[in-house]
């Protein structure tokens, strides 16, 4: 007998069954995958985008609002330059048409490499709960992009602010057949208190994440 | 991992003495404390939370079968190769059949507790391998050549100057006296590894039955990098780490991480499913899952059930007042405090960790603070009526209760043992009262305290004498 039968078989006798599950009785244990019910949820009476600009800043994330994606270069430009920052970096394919010349940047749209000292994104969508960007790997949105640079850059528009992580899944569900390779659920910059117990911005992926929020 | 928990006894003495580990300990101890007691307060509804998720974890546990498998099927849907590994030693087998099929020579590794059960870092050295730690606690422990003292904060008894000299030795660069310098140190360091590795291992907080993923808490980006950077990724994962559905998951991180660490939300939840897809730009070639049972099963039949509830936020031993004494070195094995004693017994062998359920007061701080209500002490208790029925207790301890029983069921013989024990004592207190070495069993008991004299008459005389009043 093969390790996963062994192991299976020992489930069964410890779960005080005798032979394999019949189909029904998988069903009946399979029927809570097919409805995911909701478990209980904190209260949420918060408007959502006061809401995420609070968490955002709380998880140690910065954050600018801007009115539309073509103000996306200005605004980088100006978080870049404010914070004495190189003006350089790679973007998401989906802003490869925006004007970043002019307003005084190299960006690259390719996957940032670890090189790069700036990695500008997407966000599939945000989560006010937390301040937390929801990233999904994939073709024109690569993982490495938020992950390698020592400053992440993150565009977010107001109308794709959820709730919760679970209005998150159902929103994937409804646009998506499956899961992409990897979904992330990033919350400010990487840290660590591995030392003493002692909180550090930067551990391995970014020192700091910016939000730019299109309302 | 090697057992060291039959020394519990000399290993706890020593840590108590060690001004070095107590300072450190006690650090730990009121920021996590009072982190995790901030952080619930956020939930207004934290004990219905709580409760469901005890029911969650049961779920999983009821339906480990049905769910294994649903959760095997949309993993392979996915791509991912998915391996079933029944010992410990299975488990570093696969992964090093692994690293020869793909010509492996370089490993970064992310936190893995299954990994520390199964000893992974020592049987891959072993196969010729350069293997990395790259969480920055296991990265200092790796270097240091030890094993973790917590689960969530391994290096938590290293002070900043036990790092500064060990990265000064290991990096061969001017010693540095700040902690975040060090950190970024560590970074420099490692970030060479994460581009360059062919391989990345990674642990799973979670296995999502509904899509076939694994899923993985961080704060520090090595996990992502260990996913995403190298050419093949293995997750190992315990069959306990089960889980319905996504939204189960959802519920599970907000108590996770406030039990663990305080915040609301780790930095980064990786939920990873298969490997790079078509046209995908980064992502490793091929994923593996190794699905490992290493005596779980044995646990899932037995008295102690609950405890593979369990997920790993440390919770229990942060608030033990053992724990907060003494340290998670002395457990003895991967997991301390009170679900390492819990663990501990029934991973290695009973008779191999004898006193860990009995290193508890049975306060039941950590069944209040677990966030999936794992009545621990309960649990503890259980285990040592095991050891009394296996009869594995000291002949000492057991000849002793043997005696205590037959003077207690034996009432004229009690009250004049009691009477004559009260006066003794009164005597050997002297003027302070005080009692400063008991005889046999009470050794220990006064070896760091006094214990107050008797006053000279027991309860049934005094009782006796004010009946006759």
């Amino acid at each position: 007998m093969s390790a996963r039968e062994n192991i299976l078989q020992r489930i069964r006798a410890a779960n005080g069954r005798t032979g394999a599950l019949t189909p029904a009785e998988r069903e009946t244990a399979l029927a809570r995958l097919r409805a995911h019910p909701r478990g209980p949820l904190p209260d949420m009476g918060w408007e959502l985008l006061p809401r995420f600009k609070e968490r955002c800043i709380a998880m140690m994330s910065s954050v600018a609002e801007i009115n539309s994606v073509a103000d996306v270069p200005q605004a980088v430009a100006k978080y870049l330059t404010e914070n004495k920052l190189p003006l350089s970096g790679a973007c998401w394919p989906e802003f490869a048409n925006l004007d970043w010349a002019g307003a005084g940047l190299q960006i690259a749209a390719r996957p940032a490499n670890g090189d790069d000292k700036v990695g500008i994104t997407g966000t599939y969508c945000a989560v006010a709960e937390n301040g937390t960007l929801m990233l999904l790997s994939g073709q024109d949105s690569h993982a490495t992009t938020s992950l390698l640079p020592d400053n992440h850059i993150a565009v977010v528009p107001a109308s794709r602010i959820v709730r919760a992580m679970e209005d998150g899944w159902d929103l994937l569900r409804r646009e998506h057949d499956s899961l992409p390779r990897q979904v992330n659920f990033v919350s400010g910059p990487s840290r660590t208190a591995d030392i003493e117990m002692t909180l550090v911005m930067g551990a391995h992926g970014p020192f700091r994440v910016h939000v730019v929020i299109v309302v | 991992m090697q057992v060291t928990s039959q020394q519990f006894k000399q290993a706890a003495s020593q840590k108590l003495a060690d001004p070095k580990v107590q300072k450190a300990l006690k650090n730990a101890k009121g920021k996590l404390v009072v982190a995790r007691a901030k952080s619930i307060l956020e939930l207004d509804n934290f004990e219905e939370i709580r409760e469901a998720a005890a029911r969650i974890r049961d779920f999983g546990l009821l339906n480990l079968e049905a769910l294994l498998e649903e959760w095997e099927k949309n993993a392979k849907t996915a791509g991912a190769i998915v391996h079933w590994a029944e010992t410990p030693q299975d488990v570093n087998r696969l992964v090093i059949e692994i690293t020869q099929k793909h010509k492996v020579r370089k490993i970064i590794k992310s936190k893995s507790m299954l990994g520390e059960e199964t000893d992974l870092n020592h049987a891959l050295e072993a196969a010729g391998l350069d293997v990395r730690e790259t969480d920055l606690g296991e990265y200092i422990i790796q270097q240091f050549g030890e094993t973790p003292s917590h689960i969530i904060a391994p290096a938590v008894h290293k002070s900043m100057d036990d790092i500064a000299d060990l990265f000064t030795e290991k990096h061969k660069r001017p010693r540095l006296t700040d902690i975040a310098a060090l950190t970024h140190e560590a970074r420099e360091i490692l970030r060479p590894h994460f581009l360059d590795a062919d391989m990345g291992i990674s642990g799973a907080n979670f296995l999502v039955a509904e899509t076939g993923s694994t899923m993985i808490v961080t704060n520090e980006g090595n996990g992502r990098m260990t996913t995403t950077m190298p050419r093949v990724h293995v997750a190992i994962a315990g069959i306990e780490k089960i889980i319905a559905t996504l939204e189960d998951v959802s519920l599970m991180l907000r108590l996770l991480t406030r039990s663990a660490t305080g915040q609301s939300i780790s930095n980064y939840l990786s939920f990873t499913t298969g490997p790079k897809r078509p046209g995908d730009k980064d992502g490793p070639g091929e994923f593996h899952v190794i699905i490992v049972d290493a005596g779980r099963t044995r646990i899932l039949g037995s008295e102690i059930r609950e405890a593979l509830r369990c997920i790993r936020c440390g919770a229990c031993m942060n608030h033990c007042p053992v724990y907060q004494n003494i340290g998670g070195h002395a457990y003895g094995w991967v997991y301390p405090g009170p679900i390492g004693s819990i663990l501990t017994p029934a991973y290695v062998g009973i008779e191999n960790a004898l006193d860990l359920p009995n290193a508890a007061t049975l306060c039941n701080q950590c069944g209040v603070v677990c966030p999936v209500k794992i009545p621990l002490p309960e649990l503890m208790r259980k285990l040592r009526e095991k050891q009394v029925e296996r009869n594995l207790r000291p002949w000492t301890e057991r000849l002793g209760l043997k005696l205590w029983a037959w003077a207690a069921t034996r009432p004229a013989v009690y009250a004049l043992m009691t009477r004559i024990a009260a006066r003794v004592g009164r005597m050997m207190g002297g003027e302070s009262g005080m009692l400063h070495k008991l005889p046999a069993a009470g050794r220990e008991w006064t070896r760091g305290r006094d214990l107050p004299a008797p006053k000279g008459r027991t309860f049934r005389e005094l009782r006796a004498r004010q009946k006759g009043r």
